[in-house]
């Protein structure tokens, strides 16, 4: 089967070259299941970002997924994916992240040639709070894009390990 | 088409709220909504329950989407029940082992309440 536009070849080495379809996949969930259009902000003016949500990936390509967002990013999301009021977001927030993170790793995933099948995720961990430091073991530049939902700001990262 | 009851599989109580409300949206009319959080949920809910439709994940805990197919032959009340898979997994082996495990349609997420539509619908009328 030809790849789609919107696939690339896993074995050229460089992840650089994932950047725009990370953005994408961000860009489609958001589009997709939130009905909103994520922009490129103009400047980068990040304020706290105080929940961190992760998807573990392994097997052909292995690394972490994080999605971090601000709390009204976090009850918009919610609000927007459940048809609630953000102030009514409460204990689906973190499901909610963890879904949207999840999807973004999993579209991602989706979009190299010959991954989908040989890269597993693992069930999404949400970290609320700002006070903490992540220790990865990937060993290769991660990969980040900042973009705006609602006008906040999101970011969206890619640690990979080998 | 009268209302349906479904049975919406997904270890997220957020997804299957996402599902439903797309299936509403979908034109569906829906008369009981049963919700299961992972495959072996399911299994003991069809053993009681005779639905119309099961929508399903296959990434869940305790039992996943692919081993919910293989065993649901195995309850009689689920018998030609139709499943589709809504799931993160896209790739083609993922699809094939689906539909090979008796799967009638699969849709990927992210998802529009559209590709519900049209991937629901004509099931649903071929039931009927």
């Amino acid at each position: 089967m030809m790849p789609s536009v919107n696939e690339m070849p896993a074995t050229n080495g460089h992840h650089e070259d994932w950047r725009p379809l990370l953005e994408l996949a961000a860009r489609e969930v958001f589009q997709m299941m939130l009905g909103c259009q994520l922009t490129v902000p103009a400047t980068v003016e990040e304020g706290p970002l105080e929940t961190t949500t992760m998807v573990g990936l392994a097997g052909k390509l292995r690394g972490v997924m994080s999605l971090r967002c601000d709390w009204k990013s976090a009850a918009l999301m919610t609000s927007k994916m459940l048809g609630v009021e953000p102030n009514e977001a409460g204990v689906e927030m973190s499901d909610s992240l963890g879904e949207v993170c999840n999807m973004i790793a999993g579209n991602f995933k989706n979009k190299i040639a010959g991954m989908g099948s040989g890269c597993m995720l693992s069930l999404p961990t949400v970290i609320t709070g700002t006070d903490y430091s992540l220790h990865s073991r990937a060993d290769s530049p991660g990969l980040e894009v900042k973009l705006l939902f609602e006008g906040l700001p999101i970011v969206v990262s890619l640690q990979i390990r080998g | 088409m009268n209302s349906i009851c479904v049975l919406i599989l997904d270890d997220s109580s957020v997804m299957r709220k996402i599902v439903a409300r797309s299936l509403g949206q979908a034109g569906i009319a829906l008369g009981q909504v049963l919700e299961a959080g992972d495959g072996a949920e399911a299994l003991s809910i069809l053993k009681e329950k005779q639905v119309d439709l099961v929508l399903c994940d296959i990434n869940m805990p305790v039992m996943d989407g692919l081993e919910f197919l293989k065993q649901l032959s195995t309850v009689e009340k689920a018998k030609g029940v139709p499943v589709v898979m809504i799931t993160t997994e896209g790739s083609e082996s993922h699809v094939v082992q689906a539909l090979s495990c008796g799967a009638r349609g699969y849709i990927r997420k992210p998802f529009t309440p559209d590709q519900v539509k049209e991937h629901v619908i004509p099931i649903l009328e071929r039931q009927s």
